[in-house]
């Protein structure tokens, strides 16, 4: 598992990304909400009733300290006279700052608290706090339930775009990258919306409204508090701009770690057998290294945006405290409406710290969200007609005709060339030849996996091209050279061509391929879990188990390809009974290395190097002594001598 | 389980945790200061008028702010280091040993769970040390800091305290009792969207040609409903923590201006000292705010240190004996009395089997479907260990030998050829990374690969997609031949592994294989007899029993079994 070129590719840093691609990330996620644009909307509303409860609390509590503060002060001037005799009175006596101080208060010298007034303004703030929370409540409900849904839809749709991307794309990427994608990034993405667009939105409105609260109280001070916005703002820029290529790196690395995991866990065995361990680490200590830098990058760059930002608000609630303090001194303010606005510059440093962290913490979302949508925009396979006005060719026994076909797996080295035959209904042809011949390319062709590159393919008369895929595979039943049991039960497993199957049918196949006896010894029967990878079975019982499985679906055309490599013989020529019951009627292709396996055939082919150098029945291509008689011979070379 | 984890994983850093805290301290102190200023700004200038102090005092604010500022750039940094070091060693740690599990243990978790694991719960740990280690220092130090000062500003008034503070804690402490549950069987539910697309990724090929898409795409979306719901829930309840800890806070300080207010008036309390009071509560919040966002992620972090801790602590059901033995590799293999049941299940698979394999010997074993063929060889390299009896290499018991050398004289190659990610070159040299490219193709074609290789595009180096899928069945299998024959080692295991070759390939193999392994210990699993006709010993398993041992002519004499597969290969006449 050293470094392949594959890995290579991908632990390589990505083309750089531009600030257009993030925002065309951004406006593609956007767009995934518009089905929830209505929640989002009345999330919205609720979001700013609660923000203009909680904005105006402070400015309710400030009116109960200027009904405090005119209350101490009137309780220090002497009872009995007016304000004006009050005022005159102190400014005869030097204390010209005091007068101008409380003249705009209206006071009733000697008079003390008010405490029933501050008692009923209380009681408002208490309600109007209550009423905040209730609403932010509700809308931080709606929102778990729009980015629920929301990247829920996301997860289905990458899984739907599993099934319409072709066979090449999961070869040649890394297992454990696509589901890096799958969980890490959209989990990642979940995280950063649902914290982060909930708490956008109120940061957003909280400084809206804690902006018009201050301008109403003083214009001035509000024009000190506004500067730290753009301030901010260039500060949250300037360091998104370079954390975003850290956070991009972090979920790509994440990914390449992620596939190595998982193929170092799918060959265990292997790594511990060859010794591989100490190297495999290695490797692993390696990449794990590169994840570290580029998260201790991302999660730096993203920390001090918090600090910076606090910094410019901490500088600007001394300005504030000290403008403040002064027009408080020469009676321009309240003190209370001063307290009120160092209140609210806290307040509104807040959502600005929120607000850039957020952007920060989106940065790392859009990462993610980034690898979502490139897995998403892979290409597919090719479109193929939506609605065939065909008649689906499902009669029993399909004629099966190849005209030329052409195909390569990579354009610069030809595999089949001119490929043509034709198989009437109900033939057995045996495909043989040396491996790499190309023999299961020529199913993989049969089965639609690839698209050919030149030629046709018809089943009962029709092309391909005019069938959905979905019908071209419907009419076939088979086993794959390479045997794949999935977790579940033996029963599962095996009716899965033909879920629909009932109990006995699904005994009656496995009785067929003569598994049934080794299922009757476990402790659960057909109930048996097979495990993650099927590892609770022997091979040739797993192969048997897709024999069943191929039995069972039961499809006009079946497709044998090395089924019963290994399987032992003895079992194998009693399934050999069965598979000839089952191919009366039906066309079959069987491939198999052990000649004996086919002698039934109608027809052997005899291919090489992806071409058909022979064709006959078994007594005619011994008698013409070519490449099958080679092949035939050679199994016994050994009895012979 | 999380602070285990994090205790001992967090070690190695102490010294930069405690900077870290010093930092945090310094930072939150200055932070505490500026209200007292604040105040004083208010009391020394704002009330008696005297502008100087104010703009004296506003300049010692700006300073302090600065170096607040200062200390907070430095503290994130070395939070970043540190938890994500930590999250990487945690990684690391998994990994590592993971590496050191049998595949009992491996297939105990399920490797899409081990996945999981290994990135997505580290992540959770992770991002929660990062919050943690930034805030959860400030956040108590800015309450108690908050407390203190609050109660220095007015004694009575922070009674009202010990109603919000216990209030709080109290609901904080149900939500997270409530949640980590929910967030257990989330982390599960990942691993269950794992395992059904990694599924769908490898069984790609069987889900189109069975035209299941749409079944697959159900059982996906089950999960995927399923994941969904517990998220929503979680969510839900996440909804209202932050609501319900801003109310609390906001009602304290009505309820301070309505006790402070009425001590002011009564001439108990200056009123500077009720906006100070006021200011720390304001401070109390925000660093209660900065709490509760830490404590949203330590339910799903504690469930996640859970099923990390489970992996770590899982003893590997194989291990090395404490004082190996390293006897010399003669390449003998000798299985006495060797009984075995895979675990979890009653039935032996091998029963009583008694057997030896010698070097220079090639020995054969046949057997039917699920005889236990390839139970047997996986017994040598100790991938099981024998319920009863022993398996001895090289004169010694396996349990007896550390398991990196009892591996480093064995090669296998195994029923189902796997084939990693790279290149040809990267797999043939999996064993041996210094082997030159003459040895490569030599082994190639021994292996009867050459040919095929030296006409791929790029020859050695030609791709190799992950599991071997870009080339033919046989072609795998043959690779995965040349791969064991590149280690050279003093037994080779085939599992069965010519069974995608045709006959000629195979007996020209076989051919080149015997002088390659002229003095090695060759034990061969095959069903066909042409295959093993030629073995010096062939040893005829059935259902899990030896029945029958000796050359193919001693057999086809004595051994019914024997007859039996050979009759089914070669006909009566084949018995002579
Ligand atoms: N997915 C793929 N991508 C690229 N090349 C491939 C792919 N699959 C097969 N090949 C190549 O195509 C050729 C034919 O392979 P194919 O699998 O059809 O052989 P086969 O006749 O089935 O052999 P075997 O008997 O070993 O199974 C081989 O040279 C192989 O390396
Ligand atoms: N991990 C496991 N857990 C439980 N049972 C197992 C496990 N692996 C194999 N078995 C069972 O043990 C028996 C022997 O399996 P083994 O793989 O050794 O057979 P084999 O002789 O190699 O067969 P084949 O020729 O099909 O490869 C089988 O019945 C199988 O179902
Ligand atoms: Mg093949
Ligand atoms: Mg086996």
């Amino acid at each position: 598992m050293t470094m392949g070129p594959m890995r290579a590719m991908h632990g390589a840093a990505a083309p750089p990304r531009t600030s257009k691609d993030v925002r065309s990330t951004l406006r593609r996620l956007l767009r995934r909400l518009r089905p929830e644009r209505w929640r989002l909307l009345g999330a919205l509303v609720l979001g700013v009733t609660s923000v203009a409860f909680m904005v105006s609390g402070p400015q309710i509590l400030g009116n109960a300290t200027n009904v405090l503060f005119d209350g101490i002060i009137a309780k220090r001037l002497p009872a009995g006279y007016t304000m004006a005799q009050t005022l005159h009175y102190l400014r005869s006596h030097g204390h010209a700052q005091t007068a101008a101080m409380i003249a705009g208060l209206h006071l009733t010298p000697g008079a003390g608290v008010n405490i029933t007034r501050m008692g009923v303004i209380l009681g408002v703030a208490a309600l109007v706090y209550l009423g905040g929370a209730g609403f932010s409540y509700l809308q931080g409900f709606t929102m778990a339930g729009v980015t629920q849904r929301t990247m829920s839809g996301l997860r289905r749709e990458v899984e739907a775009k599993m099934s319409r991307l072709p066979l090449r794309y999961f070869d040649s990427h890394p297992h454990g990258d696509v589901l890096s994608r799958v969980t890490n990034d959209i989990d990642n993405l979940t995280t950063t919306i649902q914290q982060g667009l909930s708490q956008l939105l109120t940061s957003f409105l909280t400084i809206i409204g804690v902006l018009s609260m201050m301008l109403w109280i003083s214009p001035l001070l509000a024009v000190v508090a506004i500067v730290t916005i753009p301030l901010a703002f260039v500060i949250t820029f300037v360091i998104a701009r370079r954390s975003q290529v850290q956070f991009a790196a972090q979920w790509r690395q994440t990914g390449t770690l992620n596939g190595l995991v998982e193929e170092t866990h799918s060959g265990h065995e292997l790594v511990q057998v060859f010794g591989r361990r100490e190297a495999t680490i290695d490797e692993f200590n390696d990449q794990n290294h590169r994840l570290y830098r580029s998260s201790f990058r991302a999660q730096f760059l993203s920390g001090i945006v918090q600090p910076s930002v606090q910094f410019i608000s901490n500088v600007n609630y001394v300005v504030i405290a000290v403008v403040g303090g002064y027009r408080v001194a020469t009676g321009l303010l309240s003190l209370g409406a001063v307290t009120a606005f160092i209140q609210y510059s806290r307040q509104f440093t807040m959502p600005i710290m929120q607000i850039a962290g957020q952007m920060n913490l989106l940065q790392s979302g859009l990462a993610s969200a980034e690898r979502v949508f490139e897995f998403l925009d892979a290409d597919e396979e090719s479109p193929e007609v939506l609605t065939s006005n065909v008649a689906p060719p499902h009669e029993r026994g399909g004629r099966v005709t190849l005209e030329h076909v052409s195909f390569r797996y990579e354009p610069e080295h030809p595999l089949i060339d001119d490929f043509s035959l034709d198989v009437a209904p109900g033939e057995t042809v045996a495909l043989v030849g040396p491996t790499g011949a190309g023999k299961t390319t020529v199913v993989n062709l049969l089965v639609r996996f690839y698209e050919i590159d030149g030629g046709r393919i018809l089943l009962n008369g029709v092309d391909y091209r005019d069938l959905r895929r979905d019908e071209v595979r419907r009419a076939f039943g088979m086993v794959l050279q390479d045997t794949w049991v999935f977790a579940g039960t033996i029963r599962d497993n095996i009716a899965y061509g033909r879920p629909e199957a009932s109990d006995d049918e699904v005994i009656e196949a496995a009785r067929a391929a003569h598994v049934d006896n080794f299922v009757r010894t476990l402790p659960d029967g057909y109930d048996t879990l097979l495990d993650d990878e099927a590892s609770n079975l022997s091979s040739g019982q797993k192969q048997l188990l897709t024999i069943a499985r191929a039995f069972l679906a039961d499809q006009s055309v079946l497709i044998l390809d090395e089924a019963t490599s290994n399987v032992d013989t003895r079992t194998e020529v009693l399934i050999q009974e069965a598979m000839a019951r089952l191919r009366e009627g039906r066309t079959s292709f069987v491939i198999a290395h052990r000649l004996s396996t086919i002698r039934h055939a109608n027809v052997i082919l005899v291919m090489d190097h992806g071409r058909i150098v022979e064709q006959g029945g078994h007594d005619e291509l011994m008698a013409n002594q070519g490449l099958y008689y080679t092949l035939y011979n050679s199994q016994f070379a050994g009895a012979t001598t | 389980m999380l602070t285990r984890l994090l205790r001992t994983h967090l070690r190695p850093y102490r010294a930069q945790v405690l900077l870290l805290s010093v930092l945090l301290i310094a930072q939150t102190v200055g932070n505490l200061y500026l209200p007292n200023l604040n105040a004083d700004i208010i009391n020394g200038g704002v009330v008696t008028g005297n502008l100087h102090y104010i703009i004296r005092t506003g300049a010692w604010m700006i300073l302090l702010t600065l170096a607040i500022g200062l200390f907070a750039v430095i503290a994130v940094y070395w939070a970043s280091r540190v938890s994500m070091a930590t999250g990487a060693d945690l990684r690391h740690a998994v990994f590592t040993r993971v590496q050191s599990f049998s595949a009992r243990d491996v297939n105990h978790f399920g490797t899409a769970s081990l996945i999981t694991r290994n990135t997505n719960d580290i992540q959770q740990i992770q991002i929660f040390l990062q919050m943690a280690l930034t805030m959860m220092v400030i956040a108590p130090i800015m309450s108690v800091g908050g407390i203190v000062m609050a109660i220095h500003e007015g004694a009575k008034l922070s009674l009202l305290l010990l109603v919000s503070i216990p209030v709080m804690t109290t609901f904080i402490g149900v939500v997270m009792v409530r949640v980590i549950p929910l967030f257990r069987s989330m982390q599960a539910k990942i691993d269950r969207i794992n395992q059904v697309l990694r599924e769908q990724i490898t069984g790609v090929r069987v889900i189109r040609a069975f035209v299941r898409n749409e079944a697959e795409a159900d059982r996906f979306e089950r999960a995927n409903a399923d994941l969904t719901d517990t998220a929503l829930r979680v969510n839900r309840i996440f909804a209202l923590t932050m609501p319900i800890m801003m109310m609390i806070l906001n009602l304290s300080s009505v309820a301070v201006l309505w006790f402070g207010g009425r001590f002011v008036s009564e001439g108990s309390m200056p009123i500077g000292n009720l906006t100070a009071f006021l200011t720390y509560i304001l401070q109390i919040l925000t660093s209660v705010m900065m709490a509760v966002m830490v404590t949203i992620l330590v339910p799903r972090a504690a469930a996640s240190a859970e099923r990390i801790a489970e992996v770590l602590d899982t003893v590997p059901s194989i291990s090395d004996p404490a004082a190996p033995l390293t006897p010399t590799p003669t390449g003998s293999v000798r299985l006495s009395g060797v009984s075995f049941a895979y675990p979890g299940s009653e039935r032996p698979v091998l029963d009583e089997v008694t057997v030896d394999f010698e070097p220079g010997v090639t020995s054969a074993i046949i057997g039917g479907t699920g005889s236990g063929k390839t139970t047997l060889v996986a017994l040598i390299p100790r991938l099981f260990d024998v319920t009863a009896g022993a398996v001895e290499v090289h004169g010694v018991d396996v349990r007896e030998q550390s398991q990196e050398s009892l591996w480093s004289s064995i090669g296998l190659v195994p029923q189902t050829a796997y084939l990693f990610s790279g290149t040809i070159a990267s797999n043939l040299r999996f064993a041996r990374p210094d082997a030159t490219d003459a040895e490569l193709w030599r082994a190639l074609e021994v292996a009867q690969a050459r040919d095929f290789v030296a006409t791929m595009p790029g020859g050695l180096d030609a791709p190799i997609d992950q599991g071997g899928t870009n080339v033919s069945g046989g072609q795998r299998q043959r690779l995965a031949i040349a791969r064991a024959l590149v280690k050279r080692p003093r037994i080779y295991l085939f599992d069965d592994c010519f069974s995608a070759l045709d006959a000629a390939t195979d007996s020209r193999l076989r051919e080149a294989l015997r002088e390659q392994t002229a003095d090695a210990t060759v034990i061969i699993v095959a069903q066909r007899v042409s295959t093993i006709m030629h073995a010096d010993r062939v040893v005829v398993l059935d259902d899990g029993r030896v029945v029958g041992v000796g050359t193919h002519d001693e057999l086809v004499e004595s051994c019914e079994s024997y007859r039996e597969i050979v009759t089914s290969q070669l006909g009566e006449g084949a018995l002579k």
